[in-house]
């Protein structure tokens, strides 16, 4: 399936290169280059590209290009799957997936790869059985190992691997026994010109930290799990138990993972915590603007709404802008003509509201739309959609764990237009 | 051979390494660089050496050596002195340069040398660098294998495995025969592991030696036959690799993959589904109807004729549905909520591919789901809906607006969108999606805005009702600033005109205006083009335009250019008195022009059109050739042929085939004999434990024969019980042993799930005695199949028929929902920028007004919808904007009982209605819960009060039984509640029906500022204004609540407020336009005050009296 991986950094040097088959010549990325250059920006690179003799499969991630030789019919989403999971396994290992993180730990990286896929296949992807076979890297671990001689690969095969629960490790153990849920919404909306709500929907995730002994056997429910309207599990979720309960009964990967992501149905109303007023107007032939834009609470049950930031793909023909916020503070970037405003918190008694003059090109004709808004914010302890739970179980152990749940309502896909 | 060899190994066993090392002594030694490396290792005696010394001994020797050697090589090694200490270093710096591509096979043989090394992770590294470069250096390679052979006896698993992943990775023909030997030990290895990896192991020999493939297959065969999870994805992949037509060794194995597809890992999934698809595909039946075919477009629904059904009538045998068709079907479907896209797509089309059309639909919810995830998986998942949305509009119409494009997008995602979008457009949607085109035409990206255009080609000549509204938008862009979107809008503007070539002389005639201004050559090409083919309906333009060409003739583009000729041969033909000496001169250009194409062309017409002596009978039809009615350009999805690419596959993607694509076979007429897939025998091999995932349900009930029954319900029972490992087990075994009989479960149903291994032994050793008998009995069925098949069969038939049905009532239902849903939010007309002109440009007055409309049946509400792709920088104050919320509620409009099994409901969807701007748009949807076809449904004779209009839906041909339709109609209510009373009718009956409409639904929403809304309503106060007071609890008076219940009441904007405690509506009326102006102040305690102001007092104290009550209660 999977021939080669070549791993490309964004000045276009190939810095890791790894085969799985018989070795395929770099130069196969010439034809990725060639892609990229017709591809305006690195948004734009089809992932698919065809060549003579390869197919190159690649994702855009942390500034890399992780590309892969494949020879013959694949499910191309199989192999963008993977890519990720690899970068997912890198982020996991070293803190970040970047260029310099990969060559600091080009043993592991190897080590990782070899485990990852055998001729092209997956053969460990689960995060548990990678840890207990490539130890991640430490200081300590590392001094150590220096010392002793002993070295970062585990010599046994993870129990994991052959278990029927393939991504917990046996044998866990803590003195504090807890189990953290964090259920993340977010917000995705198109706002138009007008402040009507074009499109709107909550997508959710729960994130579980788990930090259990033995092999305990959850059980979280809901006050209202008929809100989620199109579920995505962890293998561990018992599928049956949801649909015939409405639970979620699972034994629990060790550490932090994603328990499951859903969607609201998109029966109910969406709320908006936020309003944007905005006057931006390029005057005909002449080489200047005004920006204005107003951020105002909405239907904010309550809550503070924090870490508001906008950020403006201006038009290409704008030069500068000379802006004073009332609050935070904003940077614009001449080269890539981004505005971000790190607005903060809204205080209903004075609305946050940036203003100020745009220079543009002189004789250049004024851009015919508006740039959109796309704004973040982050609001504490609530879930917008009304998702609660109601109360997790635990099964198979004798201790008591610590529970706690944390809710928070973010921005996704945000946009006003203007 | 293999034997052979294997022999020699045992036999040289542990005086080999010795051997093999001083061979590589003296190999080295020769190499001067590796001088210090050789008398090293002399000293360090000959038996042995790597494996007795110590790891960080020999590699800091080794260190030594590699510095030197590769200081040679290669100056810069990333800090080599700080790491003299670091025993890996040495293997460190050669992987390095493998990962940098850098040749590092100078080293081989000293990095070879430490593959026995005690230390793991060396030994891991080494064995990447082997497997890197034993290709290049064979014989050296050589050195390791017997390491290898005697790590594939070790006693840890692990050791095993990865020795014959090393083994089998080193890409030396020579060793073929221990690998095949190692294989085939291997896949007879008690770790479910190392037979795991003896299936990856046999993709890789036969890609290192075809010729090895029968034996190979003997090995998948075996493997197919392996009951664990871990193995099932590799041993399938391998089978996909090495015989993909050996579909026979599947049939056995079908049911037990089915079975353990949920507990497999997700990679094995995505292969296992796929190879599945393609086994569906050859040895059942086709589930869809044989009159709709792969197309099942809404068409089909209306123009289902008479042939088709007679068709249908004389198929002899109902279509049965195979049970094992329908377990792979259920068994795939949990799959759906994976977290892994790729599963998702595999099961997606796996849906698309084999499951009956009523039950695909399923599968768009989780489509739309991954367009949440990241830029690459949206790439994929998209093209694969555009595909699908093609041919089955209805799967993903309820998710119109996921497909609504962001500003942020990137560019291959935003011209996706907009295609599935165009394939989503239909009569209901369009005024929507018109208005959000509107926004994207504006778009920064002028590639997108370029594609957003052609898009609203497609959509005018797809839907006929917008046609014109279409047509007079693009007009509009033609004053566009930005060349690139004029250009593009001229060519579909000369499409659209090539359609429906009459009455459009005004639009001609702006155009060749345009070719003084726009330079791009496709547009001026398409605009010559354009008035050569309608040079007699602007006879005054035409000449002057060839007259301007002619001058600049020489400095145009060579596609200008033909069009320049085909004009003046055109003009020639019909107006030669006025052109005949600039079409000379034109030709005469021609006759010199560098490019052979334009020469050609032009020697070609002027022995056309020229008479003289020399052209033949042809020059008699020159006009006939020249100005032929042309057939209109067919405005095609580039998805349309994609689909015969088995979705979700690399072909698909790049529509072309790709190397390996195996083809989608089609249906086989007769299904072959199913009986292939029972297995008689359980397996005794049973150390695997697949996972205690519990099961969505035991899937092999009913299956094979009614005795089951009872067995089944023990089964299941225990199999709820208990979520351990033992239940699925004992589901698989199940499966297996098919010919169980009910005696037997039933004496062991009691039986505990802690007794389960006891069991098993129990059952296969009565499997055993009953085989023989259990054989008989099989003969003996197949023998009378004929007639109990018939029985059985109609069984079946009837337990999946009744879940199909339900199946596919959920989903209609759901449906219908979702349709709701996305009708959420349509917009409405705008009074105020209507008077905008379309056009300004001054000297075209003619066009600043619509032109010409032919059809009268359109609203002119839907050309305030393209409006705003002018680029009047006036912003209305007032808009009508979408809904804030659709009720679900319906109203019966004919019950089934008085319809005589016709039933039909009625909903507002609170859109603006295509039929007319002072309509109010109803849907309304007939079920036929008869058993038989209603033919001719419409709307007979209509009684409505003076002054209300109707807009009747089309005719509905037929309605199969249990089918169900939905049409959409508008009523003018004139601003009244006024009954509409209309006759329903079908072929044979007429039924009288009523709609009358509650007040809130004769509004429409508007958006408008807090200061505008103050101004309004300060200008309708007295009269105008009617108020009550509401007590209710607190509770409900949170702005979500009272917003809710106003939105449900009434179609109502949101009008943001300043303040906390008073929440502003406004509407205006559909027939009038007059301002609905709705205000709700919370006062102390658990009072407010609800306002209403409006110029049409009675809807307003009607709408009072119904909001009060539901304000007030819960």
């Amino acid at each position: 399936m999977i021939h080669s991986l070549f791993l490309i950094n964004c000045s276009g040097d190939i810095f890791l290169e790894k085969h799985w088959k018989s070795v395929v010549s770099q130069s196969v990325c010439d034809y990725f280059f060639e892609a990229q250059e017709k591809a305006a920006d690195v948004e734009n690179v089809p992932p698919v590209i065809s060549t003579p003799h390869h197919y190159l499969i690649s994702i855009y991630r942390d500034k890399l290009f992780f590309v892969s030789v494949i020879q013959t019919e694949v499910p191309p989403l199989f192999v963008i799957e993977f890519l990720h999971r690899v970068a997912d396994t890198f982020q996991d290992y070293f803190g970040e997936c970047s260029e310099a993180a990969i060559k600091d730990n080009v043993v592991i990286v190897y080590e990782l790869l070899e485990e990852m896929l055998d001729n092209g296949f997956p053969l460990a992807t689960e995060s548990n059985i990678l840890k207990e076979l490539i130890k991640p890297p430490t200081i300590l671990r590392s001094v150590v190992n220096s010392i002793t001689g002993s070295s970062n690969v585990g010599d046994t095969l993870p129990t994991g691997q052959l278990s029927n629960i393939p991504w917990r490790r046996a044998g866990v153990k803590y003195t504090n026994n807890e189990a953290y849920f964090d259920v993340v919404e977010e917000i995705d909306a198109i706002i138009d010109k007008s402040g009507s709500t074009v499109f709107a929907e909550i997508q959710g995730v729960i994130d579980a930290c788990i930090k259990l002994s033995g092999m305990p056997d959850l059980s979280l429910s809901f006050m209202n799990p008929r809100l989620l309207d199109d579920v995505s599990f962890h293998p561990c979720i018992r599928f049956k138990r949801w649909e015939s309960e409405r639970v979620l009964s699972f034994i629990p990967p060790d550490g932090n993972f994603r328990l499951i992501s859903y969607r609201v149905s998109s029966q109910n109303l969406v709320a908006i915590p936020v309003y944007v007023k905005h006057s931006i107007c390029f005057k005909e032939n002449s080489s200047c603007g005004r920006f204005d834009i107003t951020i105002g609470p909405k239907q904010n049950m309550g809550k503070t709404i924090e870490g508001i930031t906008v950020t403006v793909h201006m038009p290409k023909v704008l030069l500068n802008m000379n802006l004073t916020p009332t609050q935070g503070s904003y940077t614009f970037d001449p080269v890539t003509k981004v505005l971000m405003w790190d607005v903060g918190k809204i205080t209903p008694q004075k609305l946050p509201n940036l203003k100020g003059l745009v220079n543009l090109q002189s004789g250049a004709p004024k851009p015919e739309e508006n740039p959109s808004l796309n704004i973040q914010f982050k609001i504490q302890q609530l879930a917008i959609s009304g998702l609660k739970v109601n109360r997790l179980d635990m099964y198979g152990e004798k201790y008591k764990p610590f529970k706690g749940v944390k809710y928070v309502t973010k921005a996704g896909k945000f946009q006003v237009r203007t | 051979m293999s034997s052979n060899s294997f022999a020699y190994n045992e036999q040289s066993g542990g005086g080999e390494a010795t051997e093999l090392g001083q061979e590589a002594t003296s190999t080295i030694s020769t190499s001067s660089a590796f001088g210090l490396f050789s008398s090293d290792l002399k000293k360090l005696g000959p038996e042995g050496v790597w494996e007795e010394d110590s790891g960080i001994l020999g590699l800091s020797r080794a260190n030594q050596v590699s510095i030197e050697t590769m200081n040679k090589i290669k100056p810069r090694v990333r800090g080599c002195d700080g790491l003299n200490m670091n025993p890996s270093f040495f293997i460190v710096s050669s992987p390095e340069m493998v990962a940098k591509g850098k040749n590092a096979s100078e080293l081989f043989p000293a990095v070879v040398k430490n593959v026995a090394s005690k230390n793991i992770e060396i030994k891991k590294l080494v064995y990447v660098y082997l497997v890197r470069y034993a290709e290049e250096q064979q014989d050296l390679a050589l050195l390791s294998i017997s390491t290898f052979q005697r790590a594939l006896k070790d006693s840890n698993q692990l050791i095993r495995a990865s020795a014959l992943r090393v083994l089998s990775s080193i890409r030396v023909p020579i060793i073929v025969p221990i690998m095949m030997l190692a294989i085939k030990e291997a896949s007879a290895d008690l770790s479910p592991y190392v037979r795991k990896n003896a299936a990856h192991a046999i993709q890789k020999l036969y890609s290192l030696d075809p010729e090895q493939k029968e034996m190979l297959i003997d090995i998948i065969e075996k493997l197919l036959k392996d009951k664990s999870t871990l193995v099932a994805g590799s041993v399938v992949m391998a089978f996909e690799e090495v015989c993909p037509d050996r579909i026979d060794l599947i049939h056995k194995n079908y049911r037990k993959l089915c079975n353990l597809l949920v507990d497999v890992e997700e990679w094995g999934q995505v292969v296992i589904i796929h190879m599945l698809t393609r086994y569906a595909r050859t040895q059942f039946v086709s589930p869809w109807k044989e009159d709709d075919g792969p197309e099942d477009n809404e068409k089909d629904f209306y123009e289902s004729d008479d042939e088709q059904k007679e068709q249908t009538g004389n198929r002899k045998k109902p279509y049965a549905m195979d049970p094992d068709h329908r377990l792979l079907i259920r068994n795939t479907k949990p799959l759906l909520q994976s977290r892994n896209a790729a599963v998702v797509m595999a099961v997606a089309q796996l849906y698309w591919h084999i499951s009956p059309k009523s039950e695909v639909a399923v599968i768009s919810k989780s489509l739309v789901r991954l367009l949440r995830s990241n830029r690459e998986v949206q790439y994929i998942v998209l093209q694969n809906i555009a595909t699908m949305s093609i041919q089955r509009k209805g799967m993903f119409e309820p998710y119109l607006k996921s497909f609504y494009v962001r500003s942020t997008d990137p560019t291959m995602i935003k011209t996706l969108k907009l295609e599935i979008l165009t394939n989503l457009a239909n009569e209901a949607n369009i005024s929507t999606l018109l208005r959000e085109f509107q926004t994207y035409v504006k778009s920064q990206d002028k590639q997108f805005a370029a594609a957003t255009i052609q898009t609203i080609g497609r959509c005018a000549t797809n839907i006929s009702e917008v046609t014109d509204t279409c047509l007079n938008g693009l007009v509009c862009l033609l004053s566009n600033r930005d060349e690139i979107v004029v250009a593009e809008s001229v060519v579909v503007i000369k499409k659209l005109l090539q359609m429906q070539p009459a009455q459009h002389g005004e639009i001609i005639k702006h155009m060749a205006k345009l070719l003084d201004s726009i330079t791009v050559p496709v547009a001026r090409a398409s605009i010559l083009w354009l008035i050569g083919e309608n040079c007699e309906r602007v006879p005054k333009i035409a000449p002057d335009v060839l007259r301007k060409m002619a001058k600049s003739f020489t400095s145009e583009d060579d596609l200008v250019k033909l069009q320049i000729l085909n004009l003046g041969a055109k003009l020639y033909l019909t107006n030669s008195k006025q052109t005949k000496l600039l079409t000379q001169y034109i030709l005469n250009l021609g006759k010199y022009d560098q490019n052979y194409d334009i020469r050609d062309r032009t020697r070609f017409i002027r022995q056309l059109i020229v008479p003289n002596e020399k052209s033949g009978a042809l020059s008699k039809y020159a006009k006939k050739i020249f100005l032929a009615q042309k057939p209109a350009p067919l405005l095609e999805s580039p998805f349309k042929d994609r689909d015969h690419f088995q979705l979700g596959t690399l072909s698909h993607i790049l529509n072309t085939k790709a190397t390996g694509y195996l083809e989608l076979s089609n249906w086989p007429e007769v299904a072959p004999d199913p009986s292939v897939r029972n297995v008689a025998v359980i397996e005794l091999a049973k150390e695997w434990a697949p996972a205690g995932k519990a099961k969505k349900e035991n899937p092999d009930k009913q299956f094979y024969s009614e005795s089951e029954e009872e067995d089944d319900s023990s089964d299941s029972s225990s199999d709820s019980e208990s979520d351990s490992s033992s239940g699925s087990e004992e589901d698989d075994e199940e499966g297996a042993s098919s010919n169980d009989s009910s005696e037997e479960s039933s004496s062991e149903s009691g039986s505990e799930t802690e007794e389960e291994n006891k069991r098993t032994a129990k059952k296969n050793s009565k499997n055993r005695k009953r085989d023989s008998e259990d054989g008989e009995k099989e003969d003996e069925n197949s023998k009378t199949s004929d007639s109990s098949n018939a029985e059985s069969s109609s069984l079946e038939e009837s337990s999946s028929d009744s879940e199909s049905k339900s199946e596919s009532e959920s989903e209609s239902e759901s449906r219908k929902d979702s349709k709701e849903k996305e009708k959420k939010a349509r917009q409405g007309r705008n009074p105020v920028t209507k008077d905008v002109s379309l056009l300004d440009l001054d000297d075209f007055n003619l066009v600043s007004t619509p032109v010409v409309l032919p059809t009268p049946a359109l609203s002119p509400s839907l050309i305030a919808d393209l409006q705003g792709l002018n680029l009047s920088a006036s912003s209305p104050v007032i808009n009508v904007s979408s809904p804030v919320f659709v009720p679900m509620t319906t109203h019966v409009l004919l019950h089934r009982m008085s319809g005589k099994g016709l039933a039909a409901h009625y909903y507002f969807p609170r859109q603006p209605c295509i039929f007319g701007d002072k309509m109010v748009s109803v849907q309304i949807t007939l079920n036929n819960t008869t058993d038989r076809k209603i033919e001719n449904i419409h709307i007979g004779e209509k009684k409505l009060p003076s002054g209300m209009q109707m807009h009747a839906f089309n005719p509905i041909e037929s309605l199969e039984p249990e089918g169900s339709i939905t049409v959409s109609m508008g009523i003018d209510f004139c601003d009244s509640t006024q009954t509409a009373s209309f006759q329903l009718c079908t072929k044979d009956d007429c039924f009288s029906v009523n709609i009358q409409p509650p007040v809130g639904e004769l509004l429409l929403p508007v958006s408008m500022s807090e200061k505008d809304f103050k101004k309004e309503q300060g200008m309708l106060t007295g009269m105008n204004e009617t108020s009550t007071v509401i007590i209710a609890a607190p509770q409900n008076f949170t702005p979500p609540v009272i917003i809710q219940k106003i939105a449900n009441v009434a179609n109502v904007g949101v009008v943001p407020s300043g303040q906390d405690n008073v929440h502003r509506f406004a509407a205006k009326t559909v027939h009038s336009g007059s301002l609905m102006l709705v205000t709700v102040e919370l006062k102390e305690g658990s009072s407010a005050q609800l306002v209403i102001n409006t110029e049409k007092t009675v809807i307003g104290s009607v709408l009072l009296r119904e909001l009060k009550p539901v304000l007030s209660q819960g």
